[in-house]
């Protein structure tokens, strides 16, 4: 009845109470620490590597970052990475719901291995990814080299990058819109068709906005994944700074050249960027999970 | 005008096996006069709602027709059929509000959007849900949501309407409420309506003429009258309303009934010879002041007082039997437990027992149909 | 405008449905789509699957062995290869440990406590998914570098953690932080408190609340939320990459000996040690999937 995918940490109203639940703040005192472990924990390794981003940020100042963010190569580097990385959802989010929607309502044999090997690319390192990429469709290769004479280049360019960021966020999309066709029965088309809707219309006016929720989910997470993917990228794209040199590529670079204010700038585009998509998220969510259930 | 139903078959048969498969709808013929509310009922897994969604289009038979207004639709996908179906789980549109709901078939059947907002409107007005047009369906009550899948099936005037168990996933007062309710809608539009129950009163509430169906077939189609008094078969007599079962033999002139054969002499004389099943209703069981040739003798074991009725369990020789006596009659005299009846069966049904009782009986017991 | 009970159906209903042809108008009945489209959408998801995913997986296991097993592994007991190998295992193993103790305490919490600010604690627990695996190598290098913010603290203890064994666990752990606790979240709060209530009256105290009660029922959620963990920390490369320094022989994980192969050429190390590491993911694969029908066996019941 919920036509939001379920949020991995649903909160109901009546929240329970019971084990290890402090009645007010100040609750027992194997409770307090336990909380305060948890707390801890998440604070060592969560908030403090924030804090130093931001402090950095605080004392190299404004002008700095501007001056850091606004050098051609790193100003190539983020709008290559959004461009690639909208490009790269907007084929998921088709492939991917085709897929869900192959998976639940077809019979067909071999369903059992499709599914293993939509896990795959969750599983597999990225740096074997983008090996495994490099080998199919590498210069060296039949397929590449085949492309290259027509004078279409995937590996060391753009599409390549494409390639290697739709497998490692094929899952994303595929996996959030399956349960929720799964549990959409035909009842509620076959209702439409009962009241004259043809095909088409159920298609667009029922199930394509029942799964619109769960697409986009899908879509935020891959585009976020996808804004901070590194190995498998660092392989395919050849990394020509201003023509494939993706940002957290270039990070790496400045990294490694010990430039730290160069990385930092482009560094908080990315957390932004991701942080921003993934918030956002987190917020229709829960505003869907108020009006659904 | 109506619809009729002729010799429907269906078998589900599962993809991966090639086997006989599962007989669903077995030979399944009635028809439904114009503007008539018919029934079907039957236990579930009996294939009602299978009927349901051949008459809808939405399953295909393996063989039969379903003739609607004389034209043979059983080929015409269900956009064409003219049908309002209302679904057991209601399958409202999840991303729609109230009033998109209701508004759905007039939209895509090109109703002027004037019309199509009066029309909602009159429909919203019809099952009292003003002021909920914008409301999604998840934010609605169980009966609320069966409102709206009504108004949205009716709204765009269908010729037919099919109600899968309307009222199945309601608790027992809003299922009254809206039983009466719906009667009342159908009374208004006339529209031509099936719906699948498997409760009994809620058929006899409803219906203009009951149909049966049991294991794919029908049972018996009739007046709720006719499956009552005259059951058809001995499924018919036992499912609906209580009944008591008694064994008994007929020899041409006396009746010997109950686990020891007492000898009773009935009052018309019975057609059915040999070994035979009595269907006795608890309230066609009465009191004799005196022991005569048609009695029988009975112990009182529990008496019960249900507010309306008593309800008591007698003993016959072992044999437990319901009656059931309404208050006024029962209130003149006092009900002792372990007193002696004498009492008379003033109507039941006959069957041959073609098995034997035990093995009849055991039949029923397992099928929920006695206790 | 009284509904007309008798809606003249005649115009709608087609004058060809009529005729008996029950394979032609089949796939009317909604349980199916056209059958040539079901099996052009099956080819196309199967094609595409298939470049995306099965091809390039049949590729590397062909150029791995284009020359026999012997340079397979002549490869992989390089000892650069072992040794890195060997880091992968000590980096992964301290990491899932520690992610696990300190993920069901951090699942605990969030499903069980109520505290103020209990919504910011879950998005700081989710929020490594959304940093970038380089960011995160970066900002451990501005908290632990040389003149980093504690860095220079560690540093006049003579403790060394970026570059070098500490941080690269550091970095692992960050980057797999929120796969246990996520697992084991929606567990807690689906089984409720009541037969932890329950067993409370009962006496127990709560070590055996949690180990009788809870630990049963979050088992196979926690058994996936682990492998989902190793599989991550087995495979990952970007934050290590930054924190490690890539010292070969020291510093250098399964995964930094893969990417230094390949960009010295040497692409049968590379390839060797590539498909070590898919034949185990692809193992962790078949375990989730295990562990995920678990799950729902023990939802449904
Ligand atoms: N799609 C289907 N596939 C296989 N068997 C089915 C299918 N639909 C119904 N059946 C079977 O047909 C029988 C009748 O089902 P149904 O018409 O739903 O019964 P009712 O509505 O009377 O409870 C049931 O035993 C059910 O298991
Ligand atoms: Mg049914």
């Amino acid at each position: 009845m919920n036509p939001y995918p379920p949020s991995s940490s649903p909160r109901g109203p009546g929240f329970p109470s019971g084990l290890f639940a402090g009645k007010t703040l100040a609750g027992k005192k194997g409770e307090r620490v336990m909380r305060w472990t948890a707390l801890t924990y998440i604070g060592l390794l969560v908030v403090l590597p924030i804090l130093a981003i931001s402090g950095e940020t605080v004392k190299s100042g404004f002008r700095t970052i501007l001056a850091d963010l606004s050098r051609p190569e790193a100003l190539a580097s983020l709008k290559l990475t959004f461009l690639l990385a909208f490009t790269m959802i907007l084929i998921t989010s088709c492939m991917g719901t085709l897929t869900a929607w192959v998976m639940v309502r077809y019979p067909f044999r071999g369903k059992a291995v499709v599914n293993a090997l939509i896990d795959l690319p969750f599983a597999i390192p990225t740096v074997v990814t983008g090996l495994m990429l490099v080998v199919l469709y590498g210069p060296a290769s039949a397929i590449g080299s085949f492309m290259n004479r027509n004078g279409v280049e995937v590996i060391y360019a753009k599409p390549g990058i494409v390639l290697a960021l739709l497998y490692v966020t094929f899952p994303f999309v595929v996996r959030a819109v399956q349960p929720v066709l799964m549990e959409m029965n035909m009842e509620m088309e076959e209702a439409a068709a009962c009241l004259g809707a043809g095909k088409w219309t159920i298609f667009k006016r029922i199930v394509f906005p029942s799964l619109l929720p769960s697409i986009l989910t899908g879509a935020a997470q891959a585009f976020s994944k996808a804004l901070g993917e590194f190995g498998s990228v660092v392989i395919v794209a050849g990394n020509i700074p201003m023509k494939t040199q993706i940002a957290p590529v270039y990070i790496y670079g400045e990294i490694e050249s010990y430039n730290p204010s160069g990385a930092l700038a482009v560094s908080l585009v990315l957390l932004a960027g991701s942080m921003i998509v993934l918030l956002l998220l987190n917020v229709a969510r829960r505003v869907g999970t108020r009006y659904g259930a | 005008m109506g619809i009729d139903v002729r010799h429907l078959v269906k078998r589900f048969r599962s993809s991966c096996q090639k086997t006989e498969g599962f007989l669903a709808v077995d030979d399944v013929s009635f028809s439904v006069q114009p503007g008539q509310m018919v029934a079907l009922l039957g236990p579930s897994g009996s294939g009602k709602s299978t009927v349901l969604r051949i008459i809808a289009g939405l399953e295909s038979p393996d063989s039969g027709h379903v003739i609607m207004q004389n034209h043979d639709v059983t080929w015409t996908p269900p956009q064409n059929r003219h049908i309002g179906f209302v679904f057991q789980h209601y399958a409202l549109f999840k991303n729609m509000t109230v009033w998109k709901n209701i508004a759905f078939g007039l939209e895509v059947n090109r109703w002027e959007p004037e019309i199509v907002a009066a029309q909602v409107e009159r429909f919203l007005a019809l099952v009292q849900l003003k002021g909920y047009e914008n409301r999604y369906p998840c934010q609605l009550s169980g009966g609320q949501r069966q409102r709206v899948a009504l108004a949205r099936a009716l709204a765009p005037r269908p010729a037919f309407l099919l109600l899968d168990e309307p009222f199945g996933a309601l608790d027992t007062k809003v299922r009254r409420n809206l039983a009466v309710q719906l009667r009342e809608l159908h009374d208004e539009v006339k529209t031509t309506s099936v719906f699948v129950t498997h409760d009994q009163e809620e058929a006899f509430e409803l219906a203009d003429e009951i149909v049966v169906i049991n294991r794919g077939r029908v049972e018996q189609a009739g007046t709720a009258r006719d499956v009552y008094d005259r059951p058809a078969s001995k499924f018919v007599a036992s499912f609906i309303g209580n009944v008591n079962m008694v064994e008994g033999v007929n020899d041409g002139h006396t009746l010997w009934i109950g686990p020891l054969r007492r000898a009773v002499v009935p009052a018309r004389a019975l057609e059915n010879r040999g070994e035979l099943v009595l269907l006795v209703r608890p309230e066609s069981i009465e009191v004799c002041s005196s022991p005569c040739s048609d009695t029988l003798d009975v112990m009182i074991r529990t008496v019960a007082y249900r507010g309306d009725r008593y309800e008591m369990m007698l003993d016959l020789d072992g044999l437990e039997l319901r009656m059931i006596v309404d208050r006024q009659r029962g209130a003149s005299r006092t009900w002792q437990t372990g007193a002696t009846l004498h009492v008379r069966f003033s109507r039941f049904a006959v069957f041959e027992a073609s098995e034997g009782h035990e093995a009849l009986r055991d039949k029923l017991r397992s099928l929920g149909y006695i206790e | 405008m009284v509904p007309n009970p008798f809606t003249d159906i005649s115009r709608s209903v087609r004058r060809r449905d009529q005729r008996q042809s029950p394979r032609r108008y089949q796939w009317f009945f909604l349980r199916r789509d056209p059958r040539l489209m079901q099996r052009l959408l099956i080819a196309a998801v199967l094609a595409w699957l298939a470049f995306l995913i099965a091809f390039p997986l049949i590729g590397i296991i062909t150029h791995t062995f284009a020359d026999g097993w012997r340079p397979f592994v002549d490869a992989l007991i390089e000892p650069e290869a072992m040794h890195a190998f060997i880091i992968t295992l000590l980096v992964t193993g301290v990491a899932v440990m520690i992610n696990v103790v300190f993920g069901i305490i951090i699942g605990l919490v969030i499903a069980r406590h109520q505290f103020p600010g209990k919504i910011l604690v879950e998005e700081l627990v989710s929020l490594p998914l959304a940093v970038s695996p380089v960011v995160a190598g970066f900002m451990f290098i501005l908290l632990f570098g040389r003149n980093g913010w504690l860095g220079s603290w560690f540093e006049a203890g003579g403790v060394r953690i970026i570059y070098a064994l500490p941080g690269m666990i550091i970095a692992t752990i960050f980057v797999t932080l929120p796969f246990v606790s996520k697992e084991v979240i929606p567990v807690l709060l689906e089984i409720g408190t009541e037969m932890e209530d329950a067993a409370r009256t009962l006496g127990a105290s709560p070590w055996q609340v949690f180990r009788y009660i809870t630990f049963p029922s979050i088992r196979w959620g926690l058994a996936y939320g682990i492998t989902l963990t190793t599989a991550r920390a087995l495979g990952e490369f970007g934050a290590v990459l930054v924190v490690s320094g890539n010292i070969i022989g020291r510093t250098q994980t399964a995964t930094l000996h893969i990417h230094e192969s390949y960009t010295n050429l040497h692409f049968q190390g590379a390839f060797s040690a590539s498909l070590v590491l898919a034949v185990i993911s692809f193992t962790m694969l078949l375990v989730m999937e295990f562990f995920r029908r678990r799950i729902e066996k023990s939802r449904e019941n």
